[in-house]
């Protein structure tokens, strides 16, 4: 948590980051950034299913609709947190010379869309019976 | 092979492939914001949806001008810069300040 703090002081540092290392490649730089674009659509569209749990499922219960929405869009808030999070560290990472930073961050976000699909399957069905 | 390489066209298209991420992030977004404003509009518009609505297209249009300011520096010159760590994170305070909104809109 501490360390994620610090990282965060770095997102609006450029000179910092760029002080450490030597400069990769342009194109490792683009890739990552590509990355970083990547993680940024998967957390638009997350935020983006957020509205449409509760535009598209009006017939649910206000708790339940309520909460499905607020599920999706805390993920997409958190996945556009770790985008530039990881990006920044890729950055660094990739001028000091060492290993890209492991993440169990994918895996994370798997299970959790996983158990929301799963969530909003039975809830459509209890739902409509209900 | 770096020193050649930077001189000539990049035969891995590396800036076109980003320009297109960039570009496919940008519909992601126009996605979102349509979705947003259906969402605020919904049932009639009040003056709360109506306030909601205008700051959506407005993270919308930040969101474009982010892009679009990157894409030009992505084709102005052979091997662009890097991308800065403060647009990285505007464009990710975009995407939340459209998610603050959504729960606004949705509770």
């Amino acid at each position: 948590m501490i360390e994620f703090v610090q990282n965060v002081r770095l997102w609006f540092a450029p000179e910092q980051v760029r002080e450490e290392g030597d400069t990769p490649d342009y194109r490792f730089s683009l890739a990552n950034e590509r990355t970083f674009l990547a993680w940024m659509r998967t957390a638009l569209a997350l935020i983006g299913g957020g509205f449409a749990v509760d535009q598209f499922l009006p017939d649910l219960r206000w708790g339940w609709r309520v909460g499905l929405a607020l599920a999706l869009l805390a993920a997409g808030v958190l996945c556009s947190l770790r985008a530039v999070n990881h990006w920044m560290l890729c950055e660094r990472a990739m001028r000091r010379g060492e290993d890209l930073p492991a993440s169990r961050f994918p895996a994370l976000l798997g299970v959790v869309v996983a158990v929301v699909a799963v969530a909003m399957v039975v809830v459509v069905l209890v739902g409509w019976e209900g | 092979m770096s020193g050649e390489a930077l001189s000539a066209r990049d035969p891995g298209l590396q800036p076109e492939r980003t320009r297109l991420a960039w570009r496919r992030t940008t519909l992601a977004s126009t996605v979102t914001a349509v979705l947003a404003g259906k969402t605020a509009l919904h049932g009639g518009p009040s003056s709360f949806g109506i306030v909601a609505c205008a700051l959506c297209s407005g993270l919308w249009l930040a969101f474009l001008a982010l892009a679009h300011h990157r894409i030009r520096a992505l084709a102005a010159t052979a091997s662009p810069a890097p991308l800065a760590p403060r647009h990285a994170t505007s464009v990710v305070l975009c995407a939340i300040a459209t998610a603050v909104c959504a729960l606004a809109l949705v509770v």
